[in-house]
């Protein structure tokens, strides 16, 4: 397969829906409830990627013990809603996650 | 660039600097796992440099590694990207100020980090100028990075292989946890995030990730539903 026509198609497929609404802008008036299911978007979008990289792991659901990617999210969400400070959140998450491994191996 | 559009541009890229940690270990997987599936440096590097989208990166990789051909791979990106044109259509009524040549670069530097700091930004900072500097600030430091991460996971995974399964992709995962938490205010924003999460569980097995996208459509609708029951009531 040609990988540079792949890289090119790419970011075709990427660059449309990124650019779209931007050129949009100013031409097309969006209703207010559109305006409002707009807000939604970084809450729902973003908590289904970390739901799915959180336990979904493999290919496999996966609430086992032994998923040191759960444990460490769920430490980073108590910190995040106890904190709402997003380093401290990054910090106490990524060191459970060593924790556990060190602890428990891979 | 004046001297406030020079202090927004380091502003947008200094807020972004928990996210570029965060998203580096990503990148350092994504080159080791390119370096690991035989593509070549300059592929990968030259997917870094003209796709620049994360997931869509990883996706494209994977499915080239299992043969995958190559119109299959181009229209899951598509809809993995698909996320993009919400990103994009939330910061619409921001974007209209801005000059269309600003828009069609800005647009192309669009990830969900570069969305993250920028919409939080535009919540706490309605109507002030200048967001375009802060924008580029946000996006050249990510794409820096990115391109550096890219080359460092592919060099270190000459020296270390298996890095791709060390699960660095944790520190994505926390960042994320760290940006929608604190953004998650009314009822209304706590039963999407609720919804999203477990409806893209069930939906895991749907193809091209399609079940992500379906996931957040469901969750703004109940968004929608929830905080439209809150207006009411006042």
């Amino acid at each position: 397969m040609n990988e540079w026509l792949l890289i090119l198609l790419m970011a075709l497929v990427t660059f449309v829906p990124r650019y779209l609404p931007f050129a949009l802008a100013g031409k097309v008036k969006l209703s207010p409830t559109l305006e409002r299911a707009l807000s939604f978007v970084p809450a729902a979008v973003l908590t289904a990627i970390i739901a799915q990289s959180t336990l979904v792991r493999g290919g496999e659901l996966d609430v086992s013990w032994y998923n040191y990617h759960a444990w460490s999210a769920l430490a980073a969400f108590i910190v995040a809603v106890l904190t709402r400070k997003l380093f401290l959140t990054i910090g106490v998450g990524l060191s459970c996650f060593v924790l556990l491994k060190l602890i428990f191996g891979t | 660039m004046t001297s406030a559009a020079r202090k927004l541009f380091w502003l947008g890229a200094a807020e972004t600097l928990p996210l570029i940690v965060a998203a580096f270990p990503f990148g350092i997987v994504f080159g080791a796992l390119a370096q690991s599936t035989d593509l070549g440096f300059s592929v990968a590097l030259g997917m870094s440099a003209i796709v620049f989208a994360g997931a869509s990166q990883f996706i494209a990789i994977t499915l080239l590694a299992a043969g995958t051909v190559l119109p299959v791979i181009v229209v899951t990106v598509f809809i993995v990207n698909l996320r993009q044109l919400l990103y994009s259509a939330n910061l619409m009524h921001h974007v209209e100020k801005w000059p269309h040549r600003w828009r069609l670069v800005l647009a192309f530097w669009l990830t969900d980090e570069t969305f993250a700091v920028v919409s939080d930004r535009i919540n706490r900072h309605p109507g002030a100028p200048g967001s375009r500097w802060f924008y580029l600030g946000s996006a050249l430091a990510m794409y820096g990075f990115w391109q550096i991460a890219t080359v460092t996971g592919y060099l270190l995974g000459e020296q270390l292989p298996g890095l791709d399964k060390w699960g660095l992709d944790v520190a994505m995962i926390v960042a994320f946890i760290g940006i929608v938490v604190p953004a998650l205010q009314s009822r209304a924003d706590w039963a999407c995030a609720a919804v999203a999460f477990f409806a893209a569980l069930l939906t895991h097995q749907w193809p091209h990730q399609s079940g992500l996208l379906v996931s957040s459509v469901i969750a703004i609708g109940v968004g929608l539903f929830v905080s439209r029951g809150a207006s009411t009531d006042e």
